[in-house]
C-alpha cells in the first residue's frame, strides 16, 4: 500500500515511515503548505479588516448597547442603597416602617451632598414614573424638603406626597432595586406586575404593543404578498426581453430607488389625499360622490400602497436574476412531452423560480417590517407600525429601556423568521442578484 | 424519400420562413420523410435547420407552407398536442426533479396511472442502461449520463417522431462516438421516425438513412450519406462535406458523361459533368484526397495524370497528408494509406499523379 503510494507521488517528495508527506528537502509537507497559505490568509484578512473594524465599531457594538439598555436598570440600586436594605425584611403589605423612612432619609441626605451632576434622585424619578405616573412627582417635591426632615421620618415624607403611604410605590421600590429588570418586556408585552409581583395582563385600553407587532407583521406579509403579485409577471417579462429592452424596463423598475424618498412620498399625499387627485378624478368622471370621498392616505391603506412601491425593487431584482438563468428550453421541453403551456409554467418553471420568490420574500419582508419613514410619514394612525412606536419612545417619552426591548424584541422576530427560513428553504438557495 | 409530395410520414411542403419580414431564414423547402427514417439536417450555423426542426416541434411558426404529420396539416396544432419527442442541446433535464420524476413527466399529463407510468420509467431507463439512476438528480449525473436521460425522457412516451437537435454537442469526442452508436441503434430498432439537427458531418454520415444538407435556408443536397460523400451535386456540398480538392477552369467541351475542362493554368482535364450544361462555363472541378494517387502500381490504366510539386508531408499514423502544388493549387491534398510499399515524398520533389475521371467531378462555380 504504501509502497504504491510512494509510486504514484511526485519525485521530489518522500514518505516518512509514519507515513506523512515531506517536500524535496524534508521539511513536512503540511507545515511547508501552511507557510505557503499564510502570506494569502494574510492578505485576506487585510482585505477586510476596514469593514470588519467599522461594522464592529458602528453596527454591532450599538446594537449590543441597546440590547443592553433593555434589561439595565441601575438607577434605583444608585440612589436609594439604604432603603432597599432595610426594605429586605419589610412583608410587602402595608406601609414600611419608619426604619425604612429613616433609611430613606439617610438616601436623600447622601444625594443632596453629592456634585449637582452625579445626583441619582432625577433618574430615580424617570425611572419609577415609567412604572408608577405620579411617582416622578413625589420624588422631585420630596428631595426638596427631605435634608429638613426631623424623626420621626415616616410622618414627614407622609406629609410631603401622599404617595409615600401607598405599598404600591414601595413594591415598585423593592422590586426594581436589582442592577438588571425585566421590566421593559414586561411593558413590551402589554403586561405588568400584580400586587403579588406576578405578571399579568395589562387593562385592555392601555394595551398596545403586541397587537401593533401584530399589525406590523400582517402588513408586512401583504406588502410582501402585493410586491410578489406586482414584481413576478414584470420580472418574468424582463427576462424574456433581449437585453438591450429589459434594460430600459429596469429603469423604470429602479426609479423607485433614485427618488427622494421624500419627494416620492409627497407624491403620494398629492395624488391619495381626499382632495387629491385620484379623488377629484373620480368625483369629476362622477364615479363617486363629493360627500363620499376615500381616505386612501394616513392611514393603512396609505402606508401599505406606498411601501409596496417603495419595496417592488427588491422583489423584482432577485426574482429577475433567477429567471434569467432559467433557459427557454425547459418550458419547450416540457410543451414536447405534451404540458399544456400553463401545466408547464406551474410544474417546470414555477419551481425553479422559489429561490427568487423566497429571497425577494426574506428582503421585502425584512425591510417592510423595521420601515420607519413611510409609516410616519403617510401612516396616520392606523397604518402605523412598531418602528413608530420606538422611535417615539426614543425621541419624545424618551423612555429608551422600552424602545431598547421593542428593538430588541423587532430584531429577535426577525433573526427567528430568517433561521426558520433556513431551516424550511435553505438560505443557500437566496439569490439576491 | 422523396423530393415532395404528401406520401411522406413528415412532410415539409414549400415552406418559407421569415423573422423579420425582410429576409427568408428558410427558403421554399420541400422535404418528405418516411416513417422510421432517420434523416439529418445537416449544414452550417444560420442555414436554416434549427428553425425547420422548431416548425416541425411547432415552437416556430412557418410564414408559408404547410407542415404534415401522418397527412394531418400540423401548422395550427401547438406543441403540447403534436406528440413529437424532442431532445434539446442542454438537454433542458428539469433541475428539481429526480431523473425518475422527469421521465414520469410527460405520463403524468397525458393522465397515465401510477403503475402504468412505473412500468414505463422502468423500461425507458433500462433501454439507456441507466436503471439504477431513477433517485438521481440531473445535477449528479455526468453529461453522457444526462443526454442518455434525456433521450430516455423524449422516447418514454413513445412518440412516433423525436426530434434532436444537436444533443452530442456537448460530449466529448469519445463518448460523442459512442452516442452516435446508441442513438442510431436505439431508433432503429425502435422504428421511430427521427429528424436529428447537427452541424457535425461526421455525425451526419455515421448515422443517418437520408442526409439533407441547408445552406441559405435551402436544402442543397437529400441523400444517403455515401451518395452525399461520393456524388455532391454541387460546389457547397462538396466542400462541406469531408475534404476536398478544387481546381478552377472553363468548359470546353462535353461528351456525355464526360467534360474537357481547361483549368486556368493552361491544362486540359477529363471530368465528369454533374451541374455544367454547356461549353464556357466556369466550373469548380472536385476531387477527394483519398481518390488521388501517386504510386504506379496502383494507378489504373484510364486514370489521368498531371505533375505535382510536393509541398509538405504530413504523417499522421494510420494516412499520410501530402500537400502538393497541381495547377496553380497550392493546397492540393493527398491522402495515401500507411502501407509498407507507400512512398514518403520530400518536399520539394516533382512526382506524377493521377486520378479517375469519374472521380473527377466538375460543380458549379459558386459565385
Amino acid at each position: 500500500m504504501a509502497q504504491a503510494d510512494a509510486g504514484a507521488l511526485d519525485q521530489n517528495a518522500s514518505v516518512e515511515p509514519t507515513g506523512r508527506l515531506r517536500t524535496a528537502d524534508g521539511r513536512p509537507l503540511k507545515s511547508a503548505l501552511r507557510r505557503a497559505q499564510r502570506r494569502r490568509k494574510i492578505t485576506a484578512f487585510l482585505l477586510v479588516t476596514p469593514l470588519l473594524v467599522f461594522i464592529l465599531g458602528f453596527f454591532v457594538f450599538p446594537i449590543a448597547q441597546m440590547m443592553w439598555r433593555s434589561v439595565d436598570n441601575p438607577q434605583v440600586v444608585r440612589a436609594l442603597p439604604n432603603t432597599l436594605e432595610a426594605l429586605q425584611t419589610w412583608d410587602g403589605q402595608d406601609v414600611p416602617g419608619e426604619a425604612v423612612f429613616a433609611a430613606l432619609h439617610a438616601d436623600f441626605v447622601a444625594d443632596a451632598e453629592r456634585p449637582r451632576r452625579d445626583q441619582a434622585m432625577g433618574p430615580l424619578a424617570v425611572r419609577l414614573n415609567y412604572e408608577l405616573s405620579a411617582a416622578r412627582g413625589a420624588i422631585s417635591r420630596t428631595s426638596r424638603q427631605a435634608v429638613n426632615f426631623e424623626a420621626p421620618y415616616r410622618e414627614a415624607f407622609l406629609d410631603s406626597h401622599r404617595l409615600w403611604g401607598q405599598p404600591e410605590l414601595w413594591r415598585i421600590i423593592k422590586r426594581e432595586g436589582r442592577p438588571l429588570t425585566s421590566a421593559y418586556y414586561v411593558a413590551a408585552l402589554d403586561r405588568e406586575f400584580d400586587a403579588d409581583g406576578s405578571i399579568v395582563r395589562r387593562d385592555e385600553n392601555r394595551r398596545i404593543y403586541v397587537q401593533l407587532f401584530i399589525r406590523t407583521i400582517l402588513m408586512s406579509v401583504a406588502i410582501t404578498f402585493l410586491t410578489f403579485v406586482l414584481g413576478f409577471p414584470i420580472a418574468y417579462y424582463l427576462s424574456i426581453l433581449p437585453m438591450r429592452y429589459s434594460s430600459l424596463l429596469m429603469i423604470c423598475v429602479l426609479l423607485p430607488f433614485w427618488t427622494s424618498l421624500l419627494v416620492r412620498t409627497s407624491a403620494w399625499i398629492v395624488l391619495l389625499q381626499q382632495q387629491g387627485v385620484i379623488n377629484s378624478s373620480l368625483v369629476g368622471l362622477g364615479l363617486m360622490d363629493d360627500a363620499n370621498r376615500v381616505q386612501m392616505i394616513y392611514n393603512m391603506t396609505g402606508t401599505i400602497v406606498a411601501m409596496t412601491h417603495i419595496l417592488l425593487p427588491f422583489m423584482v431584482l432577485p426574482l429577475y436574476s433567477v429567471m434569467r438563468t432559467i433557459p427557454p428550453s425547459y418550458m419547450r421541453a416540457a410543451k414536447s412531452m405534451g404540458a399544456t403551456p400553463s401545466t408547464a409554467f406551474r410544474r417546470v418553471y414555477f419551481p425553479q423560480t422559489l429561490p427568487g420568490i423566497g429571497a425577494g420574500g426574506v428582503l421585502v419582508f425584512i425591510i417592510s417590517i423595521g420601515y420607519y419613514i413611510t409609516p410616519a410619514l403617510v401612516g396616520g394612525q392606523s397604518g402605523r407600525m412598531i418602528s413608530n412606536e420606538i422611535a417615539r419612545h426614543m425621541q419624545q417619552s424618551l423612555n429608551w429601556g422600552l424602545a431598547a426591548a421593542l428593538g430588541t424584541m423587532l430584531l429577535v422576530g426577525v433573526l427567528v423568521l430568517y433561521w426558520l427560513y433556513n431551516r424550511l428553504v435553505g438560505a443557500d438557495s437566496l439569490k439576491l442578484g | 424519400m422523396s423530393d415532395s409530395g404528401t406520401d411522406g410520414f413528415v412532410v415539409f411542403d414549400r415552406v418559407q420562413k421569415s423573422y423579420d419580414g425582410e429576409t427568408l431564414v428558410v427558403k421554399d423547402l420541400n422535404l418528405s420523410i418516411a416513417k422510421g427514417e432517420f434523416l439529418t439536417m445537416l449544414g452550417p450555423s444560420g442555414s436554416g435547420k434549427t428553425t425547420c426542426l422548431m416548425m416541425l416541434a411547432g415552437f416556430e411558426t412557418a410564414t408559408h407552407g404547410e407542415i404534415l404529420l401522418d397527412r394531418k396539416p400540423i401548422n395550427n396544432i401547438p406543441p403540447h398536442k403534436r406528440g413529437i419527442g424532442m431532445v434539446f442541446q442542454n438537454y433542458a433535464l428539469f433541475p428539481h426533479m429526480t431523473v425518475g420524476e422527469n421521465l414520469s413527466f410527460p405520463l403524468e399529463v397525458r393522465g397515465m396511472g401510477k403503475s402504468v407510468r412505473e412500468q414505463k420509467i422502468k423500461r425507458a431507463l433500462d433501454m439507456v442502461q441507466m436503471g439504477a439512476f431513477a433517485n438521481r438528480r440531473p445535477a449528479q449525473l455526468s453529461g453522457g449520463q444526462q443526454q442518455r436521460i434525456a433521450l430516455a425522457r423524449a422516447l418514454v412516451f413513445e412518440p412516433e417522431v423525436v426530434l434532436m437537435d444537436e444533443p452530442l454537442g456537448a460530449l466529448d469526442k469519445q463518448l460523442r462516438e459512442h452516442m452516435q452508436f446508441e442513438i442510431t441503434h436505439l431508433a432503429h430498432s425502435l422504428g421511430i421516425t427521427t429528424v436529428y439537427v447537427t452541424h457535425d458531418q461526421t455525425e451526419a454520415l455515421t448515422m443517418s438513412d437520408n442526409v439533407a444538407v441547408f445552406d441559405d435556408g435551402r436544402i442543397q443536397q437529400l441523400a444517403p450519406p455515401d451518395v452525399l460523400y461520393e456524388e455532391p451535386q454541387n460546389s457547397f456540398v462538396a466542400q462541406f462535406i469531408g475534404e476536398n480538392n478544387t481546381l478552377d477552369g472553363v468548359v470546353k467541351e462535353i461528351k456525355g458523361d464526360t467534360a474537357l475542362v481547361e483549368l486556368d493554368t493552361g491544362e486540359v482535364i477529363d471530368a465528369r459533368p454533374v451541374n455544367v450544361t454547356r461549353a464556357g462555363e466556369r466550373t469548380r472541378v472536385s476531387i477527394r484526397p483519398e481518390r488521388v494517387e501517386s504510386n504506379k502500381d496502383r494507378l489504373h490504366e484510364d486514370a489521368h495524370t498531371v505533375k505535382a510539386e510536393v509541398m509538405e508531408f504530413i504523417y499522421m499514423g494510420d494516412v499520410f497528408r501530402t500537400r502538393l502544388k497541381v495547377a496553380g493549387n497550392e493546397n492540393f491534398i493527398m491522402k495515401s494509406r500507411n502501407a509498407p510499399d507507400q512512398v514518403r515524398h520530400k518536399p520539394g520533389s516533382v512526382i506524377e499523379i493521377g486520378w479517375m475521371p469519374k472521380d473527377c467531378r466538375a460543380l458549379d462555380m459558386p459565385a
